[in-house]
This record gives C-alpha cells, sequence and structure tokens, in this order.
C-alpha cells in the first residue's frame, strides 16, 4: 500500500491510463469491457471447459472428497445446505456492514479534516500508515477477551481493518489540490466550503472509492479472520467448524460464498467508480 | 470613435509589486507597474515568457495580493475577487468532472443566481459549440475547451473581462475567427477588456492599446495607441501603420531580451505559470 502514499500529479485531462494498480482508478474503470455475443461465447467456453475439466479430472484419479471435492458435489451442497449456512452469511454482513459503515465515516472525516492542515498531517500520518500496516486480526484475541464472543469484537476489528484504508486514499485525494481550479472557484467568489464541496471533494471522489474499495474488502478479510478465531456464528466460524467435520464439500460452498462476496463488492464501487468518476480515466 | 476616450478608468494599477517567496529565495515578479483601463477599452499586455504578465492579472483580478501597490476598480481598492470581474485563465480550466453545460453553471452555482440560459445559448452559437453542452471536457479539443471557457467567462456579463492567453491553443483561422467574436461581444456589451496575448497581430487588431512589458521584473516598458475604428476589418492588418506598430513592438520585446542575453543571472526563467 505504499503507493497510495505518493501525491499523484492531476493533470486535466490525462490521456495516458497511468500506472496500474488498485490505487489508480484507472484499474477500476478500464476494466475489461465485453464487446460481442462471440467474446461471450468464448468466456462461456473456457468456463465449462476448466470447470468440466476439473470435474472430469478429479473423478478420473479418485481425488477423495476431504482433499479437493468434485465443482458439482461443491454446487450440491451450495444448494442443499444454503438454508443452513445463510444465517451466517447474514452475521458476516452485519458485521460488514457496521464495521465498515463506521470505520469509513471515521476515515473520510479524518481525511477531509487532516488534509486542511499539513502540520497537523505530518503528525498523524504515521499513526495511520501503522493501523494500515499492522494486521488487525492481531487485536481480536484481545478484543474478545475485552467484549466477549458477540458481534462487537468483530465489527471494532472490521472498523479498524477498513477505515485506515478508506482514510489513507480519500487523504491522497483531497491533498489533489489543483491551485487553479480552486483560484476559478475563488474568482467567482467561492466561500472555503463551497470550494471543499465543490472542487476538493469532487477531485479525491476517484480516489475515495479506491479506499472504499479496498477498505470493505479489507474488512471482509477481518471479518472473516475474526470468526474463525472466536465466536459460535458467521461464514469464518462455518469455514473451521466444516474443516473439522471434513465437510470439504459446505466448505468450498462457503469459500464460493466469500468470492463471491467480494466480487460483488468489486463490481460495486467499479460501476460507482464509471458513474462518478470516469472523467480521471 | 475610440472607446478609451471621454470616459473614467475602470482599473487603475497604481505601483503594483509582486514578490514571490519561492524555496530559492525570493522572486521579483512585477516591479512598480502602473496602467490605467479605462471603461470599455480592450487592453492588450505583452512581453517576453515569465516576465510577469499574468502575475499582474492576478493582481487586478483580486486572486492574489500585491507586495506593495495596489489596484483600484472604479475607485475602490480591490483586496478579493469581484464580481465583477470575470477571468479566463491561461490554459481553459473546465471542470473535468463537469459537461460543458454544468462548467458555464458553475460560476452561477457558486454565486446563487440562475444563468441567462438565453444568452448562454447565444455564446455557444457564436463559439461553434452548440450542441455540445452535454459533453464532458475530456472529449472536447483543446481549442473547443478554451472557447468553452471563454463562454463561461462571458456567461454572467461581466463589466471587468480578464483574459490571460485566451486563444493560445487555437490554429491562426479560429483564432481570428475568436477575435471577431471578441470584438462583436465588445460592441454589444462595451465590457472591459484586458487581453494578455503572445500574438502582437491578435493584441493590434482588437486593442485600443498595446501594453508592452519589460522581462521580469515585469514592469510597463512602453503603450501603443491603436488608432483604428470598430468594427475593424482583417484588411487594416496590411497596411503600414499596422505592420510598423506590430514592427516595433516585435523589436522592443525581442531588444529587451536580446539586451539581458549578456547576463545569464536569471536561472529560473522558465515560462512558470501562476497556475502551475
Ligand atoms: N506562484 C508562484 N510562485 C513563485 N513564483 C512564481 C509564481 N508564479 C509565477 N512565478 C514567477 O514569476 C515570474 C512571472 O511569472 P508569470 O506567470 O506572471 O509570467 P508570464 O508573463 O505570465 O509568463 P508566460 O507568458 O510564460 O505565461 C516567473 O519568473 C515565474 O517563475
Ligand atoms: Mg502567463
Amino acid at each position: 500500500m505504499s503507493k497510495s502514499d505518493a501525491i499523484p500529479q492531476f493533470k486535466g485531462k490525462s490521456d495516458s491510463p497511468g500506472d496500474v494498480g488498485i490505487t489508480n482508478m484507472s484499474a477500476l474503470t478500464s476494466g475489461p469491457g465485453i464487446k460481442s455475443a462471440r467474446e461471450v461465447l468464448a468466456i462461456v467456453l473456457v468456463a465449462v471447459i476448466v470447470v468440466g475439466g476439473m470435474e472430469l479430472l478429479l473423478d478420473f484419479f479418485e481425488v477423495p472428497q476431504y482433499v479437493l471435492p468434485k465443482p458439482s458435489e461443491i454446487v450440491v451442497a451450495l444448494v442443499s445446505d444454503f438454508p443452513l449456512i445463510a444465517p451466517h452469511l447474514g452475521h458476516t454482513l452485519v458485521e460488514l456492514f457496521g464495521g465498515f459503515a463506521i470505520g469509513a465515516t471515521v476515515g473520510l472525516i479524518l481525511a477531509a479534516v487532516i488534509t486542511q492542515f499539513p502540520f497537523a498531517e505530518k503528525i498523524v500520518t504515521p499513526y495511520i500508515l501503522l493501523l494500515v500496516t499492522t494486521p488487525m486480526l492481531a487485536l481480536v484475541p484481545l478484543l474478545i477477551l475485552r467484549f466477549g464472543f458477540g458481534y462487537e469484537p468483530r465489527i471494532i476489528a472490521v472498523a479498524l481493518a477498513s477505515g485506515p484504508m478508506v482514510m489513507i486514499n480519500a487523504a491522497t485525494g483531497f491533498r489533489r489540490v489543483d491551485q487553479g481550479k480552486i483560484a476559478l472557484a475563488r474568482s467567482y467568489g467561492a466561500s472555503t466550503l463551497q470550494i471543499f464541496w465543490k472542487i476538493r471533494a469532487p477531485m479525491a471522489l476517484p480516489m475515495i472509492f479506491v479506499g472504499l474499495m479496498v477498505g470493505s474488502i479489507f474488512g471482509l478479510l477481518t471479518a472473516v479472520g475474526a470468526e474463525m478465531v472466536g465466536g459460535g456464528f458467521g461464514l469464518g466460524n462455518r469455514l473451521t467448524s466444516y474443516s473439522s467435520m471434513i465437510l470439504m464439500p459446505q466448505f468450498f460452498a462457503v469459500v464460493m460464498i466469500l468470492s463471491m462476496l467480494g466480487i460483488l463488492i468489486y463490481v460495486f464501487f467499479f460501476l460507482l467508480g464509471k458513474k462518478y468518476a470516469s472523467w480521471e480515466a | 470613435m475610440l472607446a478609451g476616450q471621454s470616459k473614467k478608468p475602470k482599473l487603475e494599477v497604481l505601483n503594483a509589486t509582486k514578490v514571490y517567496n519561492t524555496r530559492s529565495g525570493d522572486l521579483l515578479a512585477i516591479d512598480r507597474c502602473s496602467l490605467e483601463i479605462m471603461e470599455g477599452e480592450i487592453v492588450s499586455i505583452v512581453g517576453p515568457s515569465g516576465c510577469g504578465k499574468t502575475t499582474l492579472l492576478w493582481s487586478m483580478s483580486g486572486l492574489h495580493g500585491l507586495s506593495a501597490g495596489e489596484v483600484l476598480l472604479d475607485g475602490a481598492p480591490v483586496s478579493g475577487p469581484n464580481a465583477d470581474i470575470s477571468m479566463v485563465f491561461q490554459d481553459a480550466n473546465l471542470l473535468p468532472w463537469r459537461n460543458l453545460a454544468a462548467n458555464i453553471n458553475f460560476p452561477f452555482e457558486i454565486k446563487g443566481v440562475k444563468p441567462d440560459w438565453i444568452w448562454i445559448d447565444e455564446l455557444l452559437n457564436r463559439v461553434g459549440l452548440e450542441g455540445f453542452g452535454g459533453r464532458f471536457p475530456g472529449e472536447l479539443s483543446g481549442g473547443m475547451q478554451q472557447r468553452a471557457a471563454l463562454v463561461r467567462a462571458l456567461s454572467f456579463k461581466p463589466s471587468v473581462l480578464l483574459m490571460d492567453e485566451p486563444f493560445g491553443a487555437l490554429d491562426s483561422f479560429t483564432r481570428e475567427e475568436m477575435n471577431r467574436l471578441v470584438e462583436e461581444i465588445w460592441l454589444d456589451t462595451k465590457t472591459t477588456i484586458v487581453l494578455i496575448t503572445h500574438s502582437i497581430e491578435e493584441a493590434i487588431f482588437l486593442s485600443d492599446r498595446v501594453v508592452v512589458m519589460s522581462p521580469r521584473p515585469g514592469r510597463v516598458a512602453s503603450i501603443h495607441p491603436v488608432p483604428f475604428a470598430r468594427p475593424r476589418s482583417m484588411e487594416i492588418m496590411a497596411t503600414k501603420e499596422v505592420f510598423d506598430l506590430t514592427n516595433a513592438i516585435k523589436q522592443e520585446i525581442v531588444g529587451t531580451q536580446v539586451s539581458r542575453y549578456p547576463n545569464p543571472a536569471t536561472s529560473e526563467d522558465q515560462p512558470t505559470q501562476v497556475t502551475g
């Protein structure tokens, strides 16, 4: 995440795609677009070959289910056990949304305020970096000691994991002051508040989306990890318990749900970025 | 009839001095510049790159303060941006996240007044941007962006228009067209206009007076009246009078630069912009 700390130079319009990476909006908005029916066909075909091939290979070599279940078995488990898994998905979502809402709000406000005071920013930045780089999972046992096995330690961990991520990216965005654009607004008599909402905030928006996306994915990781550490519910808890019971199809069904959750988050912010920040790409 | 005559001064620049505090020390950008711009007058400022033209214009607009001296608008000191003054910046300076219509609406949003869309549509027509309201700046050519910036600056009918090389990115044909457009708009509105340009032809075609600035620290080196009635035709540009005037100004700018070459003590002389 060291790149998110660099101040990107903003130009009125950039015609180069810029560096690739999650800290660059173009990574969000320049995803591969599907163009024609032939492309769709090719994508489906490859998926069929990969999944079908796996099925056949696992069958042919008689790989035992506890090593790697066949795709068909995973799908069957996913469908048949979904009613059992669904409540746990709900718990994980509560932790994710709760912690992310808190973390992102605090992170955004802090980023907006702190970037207005370069001196304060210098003092705070090392601590934020520390929060970004420390895996918040490490604090979960401590949080469980203090708050028990309920939602609280997990929500706190998610907030601690996602907040700094949102903050550091948003701060990069807010730091992109284009004096020319600010002068433009000032020439019409804009107030400090108007300059913030009409120049600084829109200018920071692409980086804010990047922060929200990275932050929410980190939040998901932390939520699942915290559930694996302790407590009797959540998708992470399902993972530990299914694996201890050697219910591999169910285990992989949960993994699949988690991947889909991650993809949903990615697509959500991808579309949001495309709608509100495509001017940059 | 000359616009500058028998009118009262609109803008007065009195001994304007601006020092920039840079990392490599203080930099005297303009030094005791004095200039009087009459109501309804069009004045061009020319001078070598980096001589402080933009600095002077920003001081007139109230966007930045002076180290010494003052600027008066209608006799009152300018201490900050003024609703009567409109700026066209050296780059088009459109907001890339807004489409053209929203960009043109921007000043009105800030000021909290309703835009006059009839006037704006007329302006868009005149600059050849009708029907482009929904386009984003990134989808427009540099010249189109500059034309849009001109429309934005004129949209709220300012009484003073300050333009910083507004047509620098245009090809010479479009540039001539834009010059005629400025004249046309001036004939309609009699807006006081200060125009920075690198094109002496443009300066002469448009202005009542051409101000030549010395190399940095910028001073007013000389002022050349351009005694032609408006509307002017492009034919005047072929007269001997204009030819001589062009040469005189060119000589003056080049001459002042040549006289500086033996003195290489100025290292930070790249054409840095104030907006940089
Ligand atoms: N914000 C600033 N901070 C420090 N120095 C500056 C700043 N803006 C301009 N300068 C310096 O002041 C001098 C005058 O700059 P200015 O932009 O006014 O020149 P200019 O005549 O408009 O040049 P050009 O024709 O290239 O646009 C230059 O030497 C420039 O380096
Ligand atoms: Mg300039």
